[in-house]
């Protein structure tokens, strides 16, 4: 048991799965010599050699794209991207090949890969550095995807989507990397991907999020006793653990940093509003990115929900 | 100082056997005769299962189809030089591929009428399912072939396309990335002339696709696509390459699309009706027949024979594909994850689809 960043448990998880199955390699840009642009690979090229720490050209497509003919192959490559805006051009290989090969092959081959890519704002990085997309990948029936908010559970989760036999998209929050630290386990451990976790107990209403807006969503609930759910698993989702805790609490709130138009809050709303509107006391509430193109540094605090904009929120849903 | 030349290229083309059915000797292989003969078989069977696929279509018995008439010895050519082991990256003009490669004709029949279970290739054909966004597959094909060399197996990857596909993005990087990497990828390309109503013109201003592989630094080569010899020679020579460890390769097979794009499409509105017949004359059949006869291996009877085995090939295959049950809906949730989602189990109760 040590204090690591997820940063560090990330790497932690790449080095133990690759050391335990040999059929574990990492391709991306300048993952190998360089450890990667957030330094997430440092050591993995020295420790298992260039052969499976892949540094490749820069060709999104090509490399998501070769990574399904690997998966399909036997072997299970872990991609990275360097930052979310970029996984745009792999999109068709991951939407038209990755998620359905399983079913247009009839379970003759599958695409057991890992897509990983640093998500979200917070780093002051240029422009088509800090998307937060999740929903898109969520909306794609045959992938799966997976947000980390601690470095406890980056490292279990990572290693779950490295040995899942599905293709995994797994975002890492940009702004968590270094910031949060925490104590993870030596050795190896796995978080079963699907399954949420309950982040604080309470009573008063429920509160959803995940990646870095489960950190504000806690921080701005001092003052409140609510039960805040980190999904970790974005798709599939855990229903059962929403749904519960919604029934339990009667008030839902549900925060993330991308934009609300069809964001995932929205899905879980309707969850809500389907399965559990007899528990509900007032309207699900959802703490969204405004309807905007993701600003550049200066504007991202703006544009990102803050702690007073998600504290109205939770003020608002218990005056019912 | 005067401009410098770092380097010069050019761009090879091997035919062996001329619309006369003459072999030109120096580039001759040494090939036995019931390979020969396997060949016009193949190209026998594969073209009577096309002849039937679209008189089914109008019938209405099979969906849309994508005709691969007048290309037969650039798929039966190609395929008849994959050994056992090797992965094959098909896009949906490739039946012919596949029956040459013994792909069970009921479940490509089953696949043209909208049955997903079509594209579930056997134990032991490593047939991927056609790809139908056009050249995305070729990153799957630079990926297996990577795959390979990484376990240090001695096998390959082939991954079939057209002139459209090399337009692609996916493509370019494909082949690049197999050039980097050096890694046993074959990259077929039947140039057809066509991509729907686009002209081979309108893919590139290049001179030929073959020569694209220049650019990645990889071999690449341009074979007569309708000399079932040559295609057969061009593709064994690059996998034989490719499992020693000497790179991947570009071939385009130049050729041509005798029917209309698929039985959606017309292409009397944008082809030239003589091009057509000029191209009718080169197809593959013809020069085979001719050069088998001049080697005492083919006869009207021997033809008569071949043709009526396949018709009857063909026939059991359709009876085959017809009498399969129709699918069940709950198939479309069992093979989306390897498990089923809280989710797909409400659904599969809730749309009464349990089995």
């Amino acid at each position: 048991m040590g204090k690591m960043n997820i940063v560090q448990a990330v790497q932690e998880a790449l080095r133990l799965e690759m050391e335990r199955d040999g059929d574990v390699v990492v391709l991306g840009e300048d993952v190998g010599r360089d450890g990667g642009v957030f330094r997430v690979t440092e050591g993995l090229f020295e420790r298992f050699g260039p052969e499976r720490v892949i540094d490749t050209p820069l060709s999104e497509i090509g490399i998501v794209g070769a990574a399904v003919g690997m998966a399909a192959y036997g072997i299970k490559p872990v991609v990275e991207i360097q930052f979310m805006g970029f996984i745009y051009a792999g999109l068709e290989q991951i939407f038209s090949h990755a998620s359905r090969i399983r079913s247009r092959s009839r379970g003759r081959f599958t695409c057991p890969l890992v897509v990983r890519a640093p998500y979200g704002i917070g780093i002051k990085a240029p422009e088509l550095h800090s998307e937060s997309s999740e929903a898109f990948f969520c909306h794609m029936p045959g992938v799966k995807v997976v947000v980390p908010s601690t470095p406890y559970n980056a490292k279990g989760l990572l290693t779950s989507a490295i040995r899942d036999p599905n293709p995994v998209v797994f975002l890492e929050p940009a702004r968590l990397y270094r910031s949060i630290k925490g104590e993870v386990p030596d050795g190896e451990y796995s978080i079963p991907l699907g399954k949420a976790s309950v982040y604080q107990e309470g009573v008063d209403f429920t509160v959803v999020a995940w990646g870095t807006m489960l950190h504000r969503a806690a921080d701005a609930a001092e003052g409140f006793d609510c039960e805040i759910i980190d999904l970790m698993t974005l798709k599939p989702f855990d229903e059962e653990t929403v749904l519960g805790s919604v029934k339990k609490t009667g008030r839902l709130v549900v925060v993330h940093e991308a934009t609300m138009n069809l964001g995932l809050g929205a899905e879980v709303a309707a969850l809500a509003a389907g399965e559990a509107i007899e528990y509900l006391k007032g309207p699900v509430i959802r703490v969204a990115g405004p309807e905007a193109v993701v600003p550049m540094a200066r504007l991202e605090d703006d544009y990102m929900p803050g702690v007073e904009r998600i504290k109205r929120a939770y003020e608002k849903v218990m005056r019912y | 100082m005067p401009i410098d030349t770092l380097d010069r290229f050019e761009v090879k083309y091997l035919r062996i056997i001329d619309e006369n059915g003459t072999a030109d000797p120096s580039v001759m292989p040494p090939l036995p005769d019931a390979l020969l003969k396997n060949i016009f078989e193949k190209i026998v069977l594969a073209r009577t299962f096309n002849q039937r696929a679209m008189s089914l279509q109008r019938e209405g018995r099979i969906g849309t189809y994508a005709s691969f008439y007048g290309q037969e010895a650039a798929q039966v050519g190609s395929a008849l030089a994959i050994a056992e082991g090797d992965w094959v990256f098909p896009s949906f003009r490739e039946s012919g591929v596949l029956i040459a490669l013994g792909y069970p004709m009921r479940r490509l029949y089953s696949y043209w009428a909208g049955d997903e279970r079509g594209m579930q290739a056997p134990p032991g054909l490593n047939v991927f399912p056609m790809s139908v966004p056009v050249g995305t597959q070729a990153p799957h094909g630079m990926g297996a072939a990577w795959a390979m060399k990484y376990r240090k197996e001695k096998k390959a990857s082939i991954t079939y396309f057209g002139d459209g596909g090399s337009s692609r993005g996916d493509f370019h990087e494909a082949l690049n990335l197999a050039g980097v990497f050096k890694v046993p990828a074959i990259f077929f390309c039947q140039n057809n002339q066509w991509a729907i109503s686009m002209p081979r013109q309108r893919q590139t201003a290049a001179k030929t696709i073959a020569q694209k592989a220049i650019g990645y630094g990889i071999e690449g080569m341009a074979v007569d696509g309708n000399d079932a010899v040559a295609v057969y020679k061009a593709t064994t020579d690059a996998l034989d390459r490719a499992k020693r460890g000497e790179g991947p390769t570009l071939i385009e097979a130049f050729t041509y699309r005798l029917d209309d794009h698929t039985t959606s499409d017309e292409a009397s509105r944008y082809r030239p009706k003589e091009e057509v017949e000029a191209w009718r004359v080169k197809e593959p059949l013809i020069r085979l027949r001719l050069f088998m006869e001049k080697k005492g291996l083919w006869t009207r009877e021997y033809e008569e024979g071949v043709g009526k085995a396949a018709l009857d090939a063909v026939d059991r295959e359709i009876e085959a594909y017809e009498g399969m049950a129709a699918p069940e809906p709950s198939d479309m949730f069992r093979y989306t994850y390897d498990e089923l989602t809280a989710r797909q189990k409400r659904e599969l109760k809730e749309f009464g689809w349990e089995r």
